[in-house]
């Protein structure tokens, strides 16, 4: 239970476990940073938890143009799934759907890793027959035909098996205003950590699950140790001073990258302090049996 | 170790065939065996030592000083380390290269790069007729690495080719790309008759409009292009043009229709 306080914010002596998972990353860029971001943000879209949706995806960094490959503002995406067959559909799915459909996108890899997923290569057929290989340098791209021009999108993109999905942190708030704020902090200070993204609505999850549920096919249920109406009744992980509770769920490239971002996440919360944020800062975790990877919080701690 | 290094006595007696002289055929070959090796293509047989004062010792990187026209074959089918040719070229320079770097710091004769594989070859000089082209009855050219001509090129540059780049910076002949299988030809300093005759895929990037063109090309638009981007990027930053050459929107012909018509000639507007 608590046992330290930083800034007036109570930090629990726990830790959050975290899963090995496969990722891949891809750069879009776009005539404008609107429109990088706008095919971003689309293909990210439906993308908060592998529970439902397949895969977990987000933006990890804005690319300014001398960081791209074309020289245009850029995104630089990453995508996580279980497993490589998974990751490469929903790739290729999204890609397909919400990056080549954008005006003015072009697709490059955005990881060199220890092995290849399709990108252009699949996404070629789309051309029927006109699309064009050009080999530039060691680099492969295709160019296939659309309606503003050409789509054009690197063959493949590197796939990482060292990546790492479910490193988090809740922050524990007297009201929902001071929990959000405290949570908006946290994001904010993990969008500058790269290789790591924070999938849920705005990088924040207010539904923290638990393994199964009374019901018979639920993989995931409501949290109720979390919940604070229902403090009174059930064994509460809360005390009387909380009333609300918001989670931050961390998918990074390495184990690294996810300890950085729930350093700079933490240390974010931590300066806001408890009168406008969180007045504690706690983990989720499976007893420790479950996961590859343990980020203690007092290892976290700025 | 010190360059190995072959020293151009006398303007040769005969036409020579430089191929034995690449970093893999030269491996572990003491000096006095390299003098002895025979490069004369006629009657008079002529040994290395007859034409070259040879010294060093490194047979991956080899120097030739002093060029003559009738130095054939350099470097051909070398697959690593570097030859120079400090003077001009003959016939076939860096044919069927497929890696490392030769430089010939002057002009080359006709079928410079012919068939090559991988590698990069750059003249600083003018080059000859067939460029990276192939030999009779052979069925592609160019067929990958970079081929870099700092001056002007003759007609049919990258005839046949399928795959790589070939840049020339001060203009080429007539028929540049002809038949063109596939790959890129940069074009600066204007081309002659019809570049681009009888292509079925590949682009021809040049830097102005095209004087004379096959009616058989057809006009395609000028759309925004990140390939443009790409490529002027990379032939920036490969020191092979200082500026870009194609622009954010290049206007695009489509040819040659007389064949199956799915190459490209793409000039900035």
């Amino acid at each position: 239970m608590p046992n330290m306080s930083i800034n007036g914010v109570t930090i629990d002596d726990t830790f959050a476990e975290a899963f090995g998972m496969r990722a891949t990353a891809i750069v879009i860029t776009a005539p404008s940073r609107k429109w990088a971001r706008q095919a971003a943000i689309t293909m990210t879209g439906f993308a908060t938890s592998v529970i439902g949706c397949g895969c977990e995806a987000a933006i990890d960094l804005d690319l300014p143009p001398s960081a791209t490959p074309d020289g245009r503002p850029g995104c630089r995406v990453m995508i996580f799934a279980m497993g490589t067959d998974e990751l490469q559909k929903q790739l290729l799915n999204r890609v397909g759907q919400c990056v080549l459909t954008s005006p003015g996108s072009a697709c490059f890899a955005g990881l060199q890793g220890s092995a290849e997923l399709k990108l252009g290569s699949a996404l070629r057929y789309f051309g029927d027959g006109w699309q064009i290989s050009k080999k530039i340098g060691d680099r492969h791209f295709w160019r296939i035909p659309v309606m503003d021009g050409e789509f054009l999108c690197e063959a493949t993109t590197g796939l990482t098996k060292e990546a790492v999905g479910g490193g988090n942190f809740f922050v524990m708030a007297q009201s929902s205003a001071s929990a959000l704020a405290a949570a908006e902090a946290a994001v904010g200070a993990i969008g500058m950590v790269p290789g790591a993204i924070v999938p849920f609505p705005g990088g924040i999850a207010r539904s923290g699950s638990k393994i199964g549920g009374k019901y018979k096919g639920m993989i995931a249920s409501a949290n109720e140790a979390y919940a604070p109406t229902l403090r009174g009744v059930v064994a509460s992980e809360l005390g009387p001073d909380i009333n609300a509770v918001l989670e931050i769920v961390i998918d990074g490239e390495t184990n690294d990258a996810v300890a950085a971002a729930m350093k700079a996440g933490i240390k974010a919360v931590i300066e806001l302090g408890p009168k406008r944020g969180a007045v504690r800062i706690s983990a989720g975790n499976y007893g420790g049996k479950l996961g590859k990877f343990i980020y203690s919080l007092k290892d976290m701690l700025p | 170790m010190k360059a190995l290094t072959f020293t151009l006595v006398a303007e040769p007696p005969e036409r020579l065939d430089l191929s034995p002289l690449t970093p893999e055929r030269l491996a572990g070959i003491e000096r006095r065996d390299v003098e002895r090796i025979q490069i004369g293509m006629t009657k008079h047989g002529s040994k290395v030592g007859d034409i070259f004062r040879v010294a060093g010792s490194d047979p991956t990187n080899i120097v030739f000083e002093g060029g003559s026209t009738r130095l054939d074959l350099v470097a051909q089918g070398m697959r690593g380390g570097s030859v120079r040719l400090v003077g001009n070229a003959g016939a076939q320079a860096g044919r069927a290269m497929r890696g490392g770097k030769l430089t010939i710091e002057g002009n080359a004769g006709p079928h410079a790069g012919s068939g090559m594989r991988g590698g990069r070859l750059e003249i600083t000089g003018n080059a000859g007729d067939h460029l990276g082209a192939p030999l009779v009855g052979e069925l592609a050219g160019m067929n990958g690495g970079v081929l870099i001509v700092r001056g002007k090129a003759g007609a049919f540059a990258a005839d046949r080719m399928r795959r790589g780049l070939i840049a020339v910076l001060k203009g080429s002949g007539d028929h540049a790309g002809s038949r063109m299988i596939a790959g890129s030809l940069v074009v600066a300093g204007g081309t002659g008759e019809m570049p681009g005759y009888l292509m079925r895929r590949g682009s021809i990037l040049l830097d102005r409009t095209p004087a004379r063109m096959s009616p058989s090309f057809v006009e395609c638009g000028a759309p925004e292009s990140v390939f443009a981007a790409i490529i002027d990027r990379y032939l920036i930053a490969e020191g092979i043009l200082k500026r870009p050459l194609l622009g954010s929107a290049p206007r695009k012909y489509g040819g040659d229709n007389a064949v199956l018509g799915m190459g490209e000639v793409l000039f900035p507007r």
